[in-house]
C-alpha cells in the first residue's frame, strides 16, 4: 500500500456511502436502539477524543431533539485541568446533563496515582467508581468509547456486552450479534455497556474528528507544556501536586498527548503537530499505537482482559 | 511555517480526501484449524501497515513464547485475544480485525473451523459482503469445507472467494490447484453459491496475497488483494431495490415536530416519496429528511436518517415504511430456516420473543420439518434442534408482521429468537417465505366458491402431482392420462414444470432455493385451478420432500395425490431424453437433479410406478384406477 494512498481517479460514487458514512450510520442505529429498548441509559464521558466523537454522533443520532440521556464523568480528580475546562464548556454548550462521580471513600482514604501506583489508583477511582455510579443513578445501559482495534482482546467484544448485578463480564457468556439485531433484553440486575465505536479505528476516529470539526480537548495538539522525563516517559507538571525529586525541574517542551487520563500517568510524546492534518500525519508515520502512552496498560499481555472482567472499561 | 511542511501538509490533506472516500467492505474469513487462516489475516494486517510498532514488539515477545514458527514472526499470533483461547492454542469466537488497502477499508470477521461453533461462523457471516474460504493445498476440499459453503450459502454470503493455502507446500504446483478448483466449484455449484473465484496462494510466503506470485504464472486470476477491493457490495445490490425503512424511534422533542427515525434497509428515499406504513397499511407520503447537517434532497441504503410524513399517521418502533409501489409482504406464519444456538435445544411449540428489525414479536416454531446434517447436506428428521443445528421450520408469530424474504434482504428477513425466561438469544433464523397471508390481510369474500364453480363445470376437481428425476417419464405418463381424461370430457390442465419456466417462472435459477421458489409457485397456480373447478396434472421433478409436502398443505383431504414416477438414475439417464444428463456429466449443465443437486424420494406417494419395468399405457392404467380407487376421480 503507498504511503500517501492517492488515488487521482478515485471519482466518489454518488448513490453510495463511504466507510465512514457506513460507521457513522451503524454508531446511530445501535445508540437508537438503546434509547428505544432501554429505561434509563447514560452516556460515559471520559473527555478524550473517543468521547467526543461518540458524543458528537449522539448529538446527530436524536436530532433535533437533545441526546436523551444523560453524560457520566467518572472522575479521579486527576485529570488535566484543560480537560476539566472543556468538559464543563462542552456540557454548557450542548445543555446537557452532565453528571460528575467521585469515590469520596478513595478520595478520603486518599488514594492517588502517585503513591498507590497506577493499578490501586486505577482500581479505586476508576472502576470500583464507576460501580458505585451505575448503582447509585440505577443505570441500567452504559455507552463507552472502546473501540475493537485498540487492543487485541477487544476484537472480540460484543456490542452490546452484558454485565451481572455485579458487574461482571463473562468472555464465555456474551450473546452473539447476528446482522444489526441486539437482543437488549436483560434480567434484573444486569446491566449492558455497549459500544457505538467498536468497528471504528484509531484513524477513522482521527479523520471524523477532523472532516466533522469536532471540538476536541487541545492537549492532543503540541503545544509547550512543562514536563519533567521519569523512566523515558514524559509527564507534565499540570499541578502542585506532582511532586518533584530533587534537582527536578519542569521544563518546557512542545509535546503533546496522543491518550488523555490522569496527568501522572500519561505519557506526553515530543511533537510540533499543532493541527489534526500534521497529528495524523506524525501517527501514521511513526506507527506507534496510542495505548504506548498509557501507563496501566504496560504489564504482561492479557492484562486487558482482567480488568475487563473486573469492570474496568 | 516552512515550504517544506507546508508541502507534506498538503500531501497529508491529499491522502486524508483519499481516505474519505473509500468505501467499507466487509468480508468473513473461514478455514479448518491450521488451514493458515490467522497466518492470512496477519498477513493482511502486518502488510497494510496498520500493525504498529509496539504490537510488533509484543508480537515477538509472544512468538519467542507461544509461537510455531521456531523464532520467526509468526502472524497468528497477532490475532490472539483472550486467554483462554491462547492456553488451548485455538480461537473460539468471533473476532473482528481491521485494515485497509488503496481502494477500500476492510472489517474481518474471523471465525474458527472448530465443529461445534457454527453458531459463530453464522454470526460473523450475518454482516458479511464477501467471504474468504481456506483450503490446504495438499488435502484439498475437506468436509469442513463443504461446511463452511454451505454456511454461507445458507446466510446468503454473495461472493465466495477460496484461498487454496500452501501452495508452496506442494510446489506451487498447477496440477494440484486445478484439481481443487473444479472440486470448489462443483461445490459451490451442488451448494448454490452464485459467485465464486478461486486463488491460489501461500500465506507465509506472501504469494498471491498482495503481489502476484512468481512462483505461480500459470495462474492469471487476481491476487487475494485484487479480490477484495473489487468484489461487489451488498449495499448496492440493496440500492437497486425498494424502498424499506424500519422504524426504531419516534422523535418528539416537542409538539411541533415528530420524525420518524431508522437505518434505510434498502432504496433510496427523497422528499415527496409515497411510502407505504406496514403493517398498518396507511399511506403518506415523505415530507423532509432532516439530519444533524441539515435537510437532505435524497438519503441512500444504509444512512440513518430521521423522517418527517405528510400525514399524522398513528407510526410506532416496529413498523416499516415500504415503497408504495412495492411493499413488503405481511404474514404471520412462514417457512423459515433456523440455526440453534443454545445448549439448551429448541423446543417446537414453546413461546419465543422473535426480534426481526426493529420489531419484537411473540410466536412459536410450530414444526421442524427437517434438520440439515451439515456435513453431508442430508435432510434428517427431526423434533427438535441442539446447539449449531440446522433446521427448516414453520413459525407462527402472534401477530403479522411486514418482511421480505431473507434472500432479498437480510434487515427484513432475518431474526433472532430470545428465550423468555434467561433472555438469551438462542437461534437465529431467515424468513423464506410465507406459508399464509395473514388474517387482516383481507381476504377478499366471493360469492361463487369452489363448490359451486365444481358443479357448473360437473366434476370433481383434484391435483395429482407427479414428482420424479428428469427423464423418469412424468411428462409422457402426465400427457397421456391428461389424453385420456380428455376423452372422458373431463376439464383438465397440465402444468409441466419446464414449460412453466419459460413463463411464470423465468426469473428462477437452479439453486436450491429457486427451486422451492418454483415448487411454492406452481402449487399455489394448481391449487388456484382446482378452485376454478379443473383437474389439474402436475409434471415437476419437485426434488425435495417438504415443498411437495408444502404443496399437499393447499388442499383439501381428497384433493390431492402425489404419483412417484419412480425409474432409476441409471435408466433416466440412459433414456436422456432432452440430453441433459450427458451436459451435467459435463460439467455444462449445473445443479442438476440426480447428478449434482439431491432428490429426495417419496415416502407415503399415493400412486408409485415403476417406469423401467412396464410401458406408458399400463402406467397410466394403473394411475388411473389407483385414483378411482383412492376416489379422486369419480
Ligand atoms: N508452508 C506454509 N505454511 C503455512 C502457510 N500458511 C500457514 N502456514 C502454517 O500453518 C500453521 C497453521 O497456521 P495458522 O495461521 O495458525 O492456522 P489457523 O488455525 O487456520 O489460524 C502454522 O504453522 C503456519 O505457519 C503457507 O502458506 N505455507
Amino acid at each position: 500500500m503507498s504511503s500517501n494512498g492517492l488515488h487521482p481517479d478515485h471519482a466518489r460514487e454518488a448513490a453510495s456511502l463511504t466507510h465512514l458514512e457506513r460507521l457513522e450510520a451503524e454508531s446511530i442505529q445501535i445508540m437508537r436502539e438503546v434509547v428505544a429498548e432501554s429505561e434509563n441509559p447514560v452516556m460515559l464521558y471520559s473527555i478524550g477524543k473517543d468521547s467526543s466523537a461518540m458524543l458528537h454522533l449522539a448529538l446527530k443520532a436524536f436530532h433535533p431533539a437533545k441526546p436523551p440521556f444523560p453524560l457520566l464523568h467518572v472522575d479521579t480528580t486527576w485529570k488535566f485541568r484543560e480537560m476539566y475546562a472543556f468538559r464543563d464548556e462542552t456540557a454548557a454548550r450542548l445543555g446537557l446533563d452532565l453528571i460528575v462521580h467521585v469515590n469520596e471513600e478513595g478520595l478520603a482514604a486518599g488514594v492517588n496515582p502517585i503513591t498507590h501506583g497506577s493499578a490501586v489508583h486505577t482500581d479505586v477511582m476508576k472502576t470500583e467508581a464507576l460501580r458505585q455510579a451505575l448503582d447509585r443513578y440505577r443505570f441500567d445501559v452504559a455507552f463507552g468509547g472502546a473501540r475493537r482495534d485498540e487492543e487485541a482482546s477487544r476484537a472480540k467484544e460484543r456490542v452490546f456486552s452484558f454485565r451481572s448485578a455485579a458487574h461482571r463480564w463473562d468472555p464465555k457468556n456474551q450473546r452473539p450479534e447476528l446482522w444489526r439485531l441486539y437482543n437488549t433484553r436483560k434480567s434484573p440486575g444486569e446491566s449492558i455497556r455497549v459500544f457505538p465505536l467498536s468497528n471504528w479505528t484509531e484513524l477513522d476516529v482521527w479523520q471524523y474528528i477532523y472532516t466533522q470539526q469536532i471540538p476536541i480537548v487541545p492537549l492532543y495538539l503540541a503545544r509547550e507544556r512543562p514536563v519533567v522525563e521519569r523512566d523515558g516517559t514524559l509527564i507534565m507538571v499540570d499541578d502542585e501536586r506532582l511532586p518533584l525529586a530533587d534537582g527536578e525541574t519542569p521544563q518546557m517542551r512542545m509535546v503533546r498527548f496522543r491518550t488523555l487520563g490522569c496527568y501522572p500517568l500519561s505519557g506526553a510524546i515530543e511533537s510540533d503537530a499543532a493541527n489534526l492534518p500534521a497529528i495524523i500525519r506524525e501517527m501514521f508515520l511513526a506507527r506507534t499505537s496510542e495505548r504506548q502512552g498509557r501507563l496501566i496498560d504496560h504489564d504482561q499481555s492479557g492484562s486487558m482482559e482482567r480488568k475487563k472482567q473486573e469492570g474496568y472499561f | 511555517m516552512g515550504a517544506d511542511t507546508a508541502a507534506s501538509l498538503a500531501e497529508i490533506e491529499a491522502y486524508l480526501a483519499a481516505q474519505r472516500d473509500k468505501r467499507l467492505l466487509r468480508f468473513i474469513t473461514c478455514g479448518s484449524v491450521d488451514d493458515g487462516k490467522s497466518t492470512l489475516i496477519g498477513r493482511l494486517l502486518y502488510e497494510s501497515k496498520l500493525v504498529f510498532d509496539d504490537h510488533l514488539a509484543a508480537l515477538e515477545r509472544d512468538s519467542a513464547r507461544f509461537g510455531t514458527q521456531q523464532g520467526d514472526l509468526d502472524f497468528a499470533l497477532l490475532l490472539d485475544g483472550l486467554i483462554a483461547e491462547r492456553e488451548q492454542g485455538i480461537t473460539i469466537d468471533v473476532a473482528y480485525r481491521f485494515f485497509a488497502s488503496e481502494e477500500r477499508k476492510y472489517i474481518v470477521a474471523d471465525t474458527p473451523g472448530h465443529e461445534q461453533y457454527t453458531r459463530n461462523m453464522v454470526t460473523g457471516a450475518s454482516t458479511a459482503d464477501a467471504a474468504v474460504v481456506l483450503v490446504d493445498a495438499r488435502s484439498g476440499v475437506l468436509t469442513q469445507t463443504r461446511r463452511h459453503a454451505y454456511l454461507l450459502s445458507l446466510i446468503g454470503v454473495p461472493h465466495v472467494a477460496i484461498a487454496v493455502n500452501k501452495m508452496d507446500l506442494v510446489g506451487y504446483a498447477e496440477e494440484r490447484f486445478r484439481s481443487i478448483e473444479a472440486e470448489c466449484r462443483a461445490l459451490a455449484a451442488t451448494i448454490g453459491i452464485e459467485d465464486v473465484t478461486v486463488i491460489p496462494l501461500s500465506a507465509l510466503r506472501g504469494d498471491n496475497v498482495l503481489e502476484r506470485s512468481d512462483a505461480m504464472p500459470w495462474y492469471d486470476g487476481p491476487t487475494l488483494m485484487g479480490y477484495l477491493e473489487t468484489v461487489p457490495l451488498d449495499e448496492d445490490r440493496l440500492a437497486g431495490r425498494p424502498f424499506r425503512l424500519p422504524v426504531q424511534w419516534i422523535n418528539r422533542p416537542d409538539l411541533d415536530f415528530r420524525g420518524v427515525a431508522g437505518t434505510i434497509a434498502a432504496g433510496t428515499i427523497r422528499p415527496g416519496d409515497r411510502v407505504l406504513v406496514q403493517p398498518s397499511g396507511r399511506e403518506t407520503s415523505v415530507e423532509r429528511i432532516v439530519t444533524f447537517d441539515g435537510d437532505l434532497e435524497q438519503a441512500l441504503t444504509g444512512q440513518s436518517v430521521t423522517l418527517t410524513l405528510a400525514d399524522d399517521l398513528d407510526v410506532s418502533r416496529g413498523d416499516l415504511l415500504s415503497a408504495l409501489a412495492a411493499p413488503a409482504e405481511v404474514a404471520d406464519q412462514f417457512d423459515a430456516t433456523l440455526v440453534w444456538m443454545s445448549e439448551a435445544p429448541l423446543i417446537a411449540e414453546r413461546r419465543y420473543l422473535f426480534k426481526i428489525g426493529t420489531r419484537t414479536v411473540a410466536g412459536t416454531v410450530t414444526r421442524i420439518k427437517f434438520a440439515l446434517n451439515v456435513n453431508t447436506l442430508e435432510h434428517v428428521a427431526a423434533t427438535t434442534l441442539d446447539l449449531n443445528g440446522i433446521g427448516s421450520c414453520n413459525v407462527s408469530f402472534e401477530e403479522p408482521i411486514p418482511f421480505d424474504a431473507y434472500r432479498d434482504n437480510r434487515d427484513t428477513g432475518g431474526f433472532i429468537v430470545i428465550d423468555r425466561l434467561t433472555n438469551a438469544t438462542v437461534g437465529a433464523g431467515m424468513l423464506q417465505y410465507a406459508l399464509r397471508r395473514a388474517h387482516n390481510i383481507h381476504h377478499q369474500h366471493l360469492d361463487i366458491d369452489k363448490r359451486a364453480r365444481a358443479t357448473a363445470i360437473g366434476q370433481k376437481p383434484c391435483a395429482i402431482w407427479f414428482t420424479g428425476l428428469s427423464g423418469a417419464g412424468k411428462s409422457t405418463i402426465a400427457n397421456l392420462l391428461e389424453l385420456r381424461l380428455h376423452r372422458l370430457g373431463c376439464k383438465t390442465y397440465l402444468l409441466d414444470g419446464d414449460n412453466i419456466r419459460e413463463g411464470l417462472n423465468r426469473d428462477l435459477g437452479f439453486t436450491e432455493t429457486d427451486r422451492v421458489e418454483n415448487v411454492r409457485r406452481i402449487a399455489e397456480v394448481a391449487r388456484l385451478m382446482v378452485d376454478a373447478g379443473l383437474i389439474v396434472l402436475v409434471s415437476l421433478i419437485s426434488p425435495f420432500r417438504s415443498e411437495r409436502e408444502f404443496a399437499r398443505g393447499l388442499f383439501e383431504p381428497g384433493e390431492f395425490a402425489e404419483v412417484y414416477v419412480n425409474a432409476p438414475l441409471e435408466v433416466a439417464e440412459e433414456r436422456d431424453p432432452k440430453g441433459l444428463y450427458g451436459k451435467a456429466r459435463r460439467g455444462e449443465l449445473k445443479r442438476f437433479t440426480g447428478i449434482d443437486s439431491p432428490y429426495e424420494a417419496p415416502v407415503d406417494a399415493e400412486i408409485e410406478v415403476d417406469t423401467s419395468s412396464c410401458d406408458v399405457e399400463a402406467a397410466v392404467d394403473a394411475v388411473l384406477a389407483r385414483l378411482r380407487e383412492l376416489e379422486l376421480l369419480i
